[in-house]
């Protein structure tokens, strides 16, 4: 039950930020929680404007997930768990998103998941550079700074497209281990969402979306 | 499978799987009960160890990521156990149950490294991870302060 007004509130979210075109574009098919739609789902939205926006609403759903979000803080502390908790033990960004000496992320994160203590790991474990901050922000927000150069890591889109797609940190989203909730859909899904958003020009949805 | 570490300056060689615990390499394997089993879960820091010159908690260190790495535990932090902070840790009596200070010392070494002098606020954000259950804390950061030249 939970998952269908979740989907349903997804797919109302979608056609309004995607909005402005009077509302007669077709409902979007409806997914569980952990499904994303693919590009085709969106084939039906005529102005691509506005299935760009539609789509990086839905690629939102992944980039808003706690499993993403959580190594994006607006500060300088990592969050955990599904509800922005602050990490536990008590580790800072450090001068390099690495932690300080003594506490640095891989002092315990491994390099893959560790399923003996629950510790989460992959390669290149760290946190996101604080320009790349997505807690507290609009999707609008978070698509504007993935798209800014100097917010981005230097990144053209293509290459967007290829971390979204191929980079094993944000692999990990979908393989979290323990009883972590896994972002929705897998990675090559999410991938093929931002390539089709893309493609149809790169356009962020209003800042009030979210 | 046969693993090759270099513990303490010495090359060892262990027959045990690449995914054990580094902690238990150390203690069982090779019978350095120095470092500390506490949580286990990598949030209270006794089984704190160097690789190279990185502290870890050996607790959820695979042991083949030591493999060509150095391995520093509390007994190879000196040849005779007065490393500056055991000095210090001694004369400012830190260790209470004691259980903690191996942990302790080895984060504390690693930062002192990195960080001669370090402020109150960097000892506390590198101290954070090592958890003490009688609450030793002013008197860590004392030891700390004391071997970086200030007043304990």
């Amino acid at each position: 039950m939970k998952g269908l007004v979740l989907s349903t509130l997804v797919a109302a979210v979608a056609a309004a930020c995607a909005g402005g075109a009077g509302g007669s574009r077709p409902p979007l098919r409806e997914v569980g929680p952990n499904e994303l739609r693919s590009p085709n789902d969106f084939a039906g939205i005529e102005d691509e404007a506005e299935r760009s926006r539609a789509l990086f609403v839905e690629a939102g759903r992944v980039l808003k997930h706690a499993r993403c979000v959580n190594c994006h803080p607006a500060g300088d502390v990592p969050h955990q768990r599904e509800s922005l908790e602050l990490h536990d033990p008590p580790v800072v960004r450090g001068p390099d998103d690495h932690g300080v000496v003594g506490m640095e992320c891989t002092s315990c994160h491994q390099d893959k998941n560790q399923w003996q203590t629950r510790v989460p790991g992959a390669p290149k474990w760290a946190l996101a550079p604080l320009e790349m901050a997505w807690v507290g922000k609009s999707l609008g927000q978070i698509c504007e700074q993935l798209k800014d150069t100097k917010r981005n890591g230097g990144k053209t889109l293509a290459e967007i497209v290829q971390h979204t797609a191929h980079d094993p940190l944000v692999a990990w989203g979908w393989d979290p281990g323990a009883d972590r909730q896994p972002a929705p859909g897998t990675q090559a899904q999410f991938g093929a969402l931002v390539e089709a958003w893309v493609a149809a020009g790169a356009h962020c949805p209003e800042e009030e979306a979210r | 499978m046969s693993i090759k570490l270099r513990v303490n300056g010495v090359e060892r060689t262990l027959d045990v799987d690449p995914e054990m615990p580094l902690l238990w390499a150390i203690r069982d394997a090779l019978g350095l009960t120095g470092t500390k089993y506490g949580c286990g879960e990598a949030l209270c820091g006794a089984c704190t160890v160097h690789l190279d010159d990185q502290p870890v908690r050996s607790c959820v260190t695979p042991v083949r990521r030591a493999v060509g790495r150095a391995v520093t535990t509390i007994e190879g932090l000196s040849p005779d156990g007065k490393h500056p902070l055991q000095q210090a840790w001694v004369e400012l009596g830190v260790p209470q149950c004691g259980y903690c200070q191996a942990g302790q010392l080895m984060t504390a070494a690693a930062l002192l490294k990195a960080k001669p002098k370090p402020t109150d606020d960097e000892i506390d954000q590198s101290m954070a991870g090592n958890l003490c259950r009688c609450g030793t804390y002013t008197r860590i950061r004392a030891g700390i302060r004391k071997v970086a030249g200030g007043q304990p």
